[in-house]
């Protein structure tokens, strides 16, 4: 069963200078009980991805084209009143940055009991749940600290806050935006720990979003890797880390500096910028930095298959090239 | 040689309003920190969530109170130093700030960002354009970036005004709060780079807080781990990384997830919960978590204890005379 299934998604911005492309063509599925990943470099479109998910885009965001279904649902197609009753119960966030999650003005407790809104336990049953839950992501004094306000908290505990809320409803489908980048290495692989258990206790998906390539390596299943609005590679991780098929994932996996051995002031980058997503170049998105660019590149390649369920969209794999 | 900036046993304590708290009445979320910071070095700050390293931050940065302690600035106490004196210091020190859209004013343009600091500071006759551009360009954002309002961003685009804006008024010394969390390896490096490469143009200090273990492992040269409000451990990163003595080090260089799907991890468990500053453990402070504690640890406090190139503050500490690869 596929709990989120995209197909040929396209989002655009107005903007004074134009369109501008943010996604383009996108697809990508979440299979039952499995945690996919999505990396990309930053303005890649995984936040405007996200976004369109849930339906909570800027103003000045336009579907283009596409599918979003969940649990067969098209989400797209969805009324407003029935798409608010999915966010926060059925699909529950995790964002980037916590101070969105949570009302600075409301203590985190009564947060925390308005989210159980539906369920007909009484006040008491739902703080000791609420207090159980900060527990449960290690917040200390859990307890007392539910009568304290956003702001009296680090901003880790902050994001780990908002995990706990976010799983509080047990939703079939989680999403998480750079969850753990506000965390310490030990609290950043408890978290994953956490979430990989309470994933499996809870049965839900996880759409899980970061830069760092370590968590993803640990954390997830299923990777797709995003460059300048669409999906250059998707695959398991095994099989992405360990085989890279797109010249981009290859450059990525590169300048990680967790696979830089030797000390170094210079850390390697992918020389060049993302495109302009306002006036798109023609052919392969990422020709410009692309050290392997040839001639069948002014074309745009299509995604095609490097070994049993591992795509790439490039053109070296249709020309048998070694991945 | 003399220190840039040379912190003393700096407390920095909150008062806690009443409910559940009455009883407490303040907490020390820096609990006597002390470090020094050369002219044109980096200093990395790592620790726990809530260990109060942007606490400590902000402290050095004059936007926090320390009730306790002394922090000199090339020799000067800033400790107490009335607003109007440290108004001046201010082009001198800068702060980079955890959250990168929350700290950029929604109404404002980039370009009103990023010069924000000369006209905070009254410096009139400046070419607030040109200084735009210059400043765009340094952290690799295109000029027409220029007119854009921060919801119109990526998070890691934010970073990086955040980065332009402070390097504004060329500053001395450069405080960045998880200056690379939520960008991706290679603006990262691009980013690491180029503050390697202001810091040697410029004679930068930085003062860096993250929580990326290959970030501080690269460029810092001297690292400070924080527990509780507390060192635990600090010294010359190399030292530190090839032979960490404190436990909770032990712990976080174990606990970095490598970029490998089938890596051999060898993770450091750390039991229970971090412990609240509001009921602190007795004995050593790590020992409610320590993997290594016996019963010395829950009642006598371990004392700062110098060794080589590095500091700890442990009774129990792991040893690498023996046999380099496997700690004590
Ligand atoms: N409301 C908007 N109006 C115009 N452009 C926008 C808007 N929101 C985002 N963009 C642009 O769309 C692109 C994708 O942005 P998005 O925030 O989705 O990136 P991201 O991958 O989440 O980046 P990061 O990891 O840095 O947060 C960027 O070029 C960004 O500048
Ligand atoms: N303004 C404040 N009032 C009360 N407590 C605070 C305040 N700011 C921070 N704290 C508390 O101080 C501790 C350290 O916070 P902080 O410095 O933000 O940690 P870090 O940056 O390491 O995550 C936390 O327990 C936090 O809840
Ligand atoms: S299609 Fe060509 S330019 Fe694009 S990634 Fe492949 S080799 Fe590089
Ligand atoms: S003093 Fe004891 S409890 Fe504390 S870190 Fe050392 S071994 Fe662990
Ligand atoms: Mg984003
Ligand atoms: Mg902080």
């Amino acid at each position: 069963m596929t709990v989120l299934d995209i197909q040929g998604l396209s989002v655009s911005y107005g903007t004074p200078r134009g369109e501008l492309r943010a996604l383009r063509d996108v697809s990508l599925s979440v299979p039952e009980r499995k945690i996919v990943g999505i990396v990309g470099e930053s303005g890649c479109g995984k936040s405007t991805l996200i976004s369109a998910i849930i339906r909570l885009m800027a103003p000045n965001a336009r579907v283009r084209s596409g599918t979003v279904r969940f649990n067969g649902q098209d989400l797209l197609a969805l009324p407003e009143a029935r798409m608010r009753g999915l966010r926060g119960t059925e699909i529950s966030m995790v964002f980037q940055d916590p101070m969105q999650t949570h009302n600075p003005v409301l203590t985190v407790g009564r947060q925390m009991i308005d989210i159980q809104y539906r369920d007909k336990r009484s006040k008491a049953d739902k703080l000791k749940r609420a207090a159980e839950m900060l527990a449960l992501v290690g917040i200390p004094d859990a307890r007392a600290r539910l009568n304290q306000y956003p702001f009296e908290f680090s901003g880790g505990m902050r994001q780990r806050i908002a995990i706990a809320m976010a799983l509080m409803a047990r939703p079939s489908l989680l999403i998480a935006d750079e969850p753990t980048t506000a965390l310490d290495a030990t609290l950043e692989v408890q978290i994953i720990k956490r979430l990989r258990e309470l994933q499996d206790e809870i049965g839900c998906s996880i759409l899980f979003i970061s830069h760092h390539l370590g968590v993803i390596a640990e954390l997830c299943d299923e990777v797709v890797v995003m460059y300048a609005g669409e999906v250059v590679e998707a695959g398991s991780v095994r099989d992405v880390f360990h085989h890279p098929a797109h010249p981009y994932t290859r450059a990525l996996l590169e300048c990680d500096p967790g696979h830089i051995k030797e000390k170094t002031r210079n850390l390697p980058t992918i020389p060049g910028n993302i495109p302009d997503l306002v006036s798109l170049p023609g052919g392969c998105i990422f020709a410009d930095r692309c050290p392997q660019r040839h001639d069948a590149c002014t074309e745009h390649p299509v995604m095609s298959e490097a070994s049993a369920g591992h795509r790439a969209a490039c053109h070296l794999i249709k020309a048998g090239a070694p991945a | 040689m003399s220190a840039l900036l040379d912190i003393k046993d700096v407390v920095v304590r909150f008062a806690v309003r009443g409910g559940v708290f009455s009883s407490a009445g303040s907490i020390d979320a820096v609990s006597g920190v002390s470090l020094s910071i050369e002219e044109g070095k980096t200093y990395g700050i790592v620790g726990e969530s809530g260990s109060g390293k942007t606490t400590l931050a902000r402290a050095v940065a004059g936007l926090h109170h320390a009730s306790e302690g002394s922090i000199l600035y090339r020799g000067q106490e800033l400790r107490d130093l009335p607003e109007a004196q440290f108004r001046k210091l201010r082009r001198e020190i800068v702060m980079m700030f955890q959250d990168p859209i929350g700290s950029l004013s929604p109404r404002l343009s980039v370009k009103s960002l990023i010069t924000e600091p000369f006209r905070i500071q009254g410096m009139k006759g400046r070419d607030l354009d040109a200084e735009a551009r210059r400043l765009l360009a340094m952290v690799g954002l295109p000029p027409e970036f220029a007119t854009r309002y921060p919801y119109q961003i990526s998070g890691g685009q934010a970073r990086r005004v955040g980065v332009a804006r402070a390097l504004a008024l060329d500053p001395k010394l450069l405080i960045a709060d998880e200056p690379t969390a939520g960008l991706d390896v290679s603006i990262q490096g691009e980013m690491l780079n180029l503050l390697a490469r202001l810091q040697d143009e410029l004679g930068l200090a930085i003062m860096i807080i993250t929580h990326n273990l290959n970030v501080v492992r690269h460029i810092t040269d001297r690292v400070g781990i924080m527990y509780l409000g507390k060192l635990v451990e600090e010294g010359e990163t190399d030292t530190v990384f090839s032979a960490p003595r404190h436990p909770y080090t032990l712990a976080l260089l174990a606990a970095n997830p490598e970029p490998d799907p089938d890596a051999q991890l060898m993770r450091i468990e750390l039991q229970g919960e971090p412990p609240s500053i509001l009921n602190r453990p007795k004995g050593c402070e790590f020992h409610t978590r320590c993997p290594f504690a016996q019963a010395r640890c829950s009642t006598e406090v371990p004392l700062w204890q110098i060794a080589g190139r590095a500091a700890h503050r442990c009774h129990f500490p792991a040893s690498w005379e023996q046999d380099k690869a496997c700690p004590a």
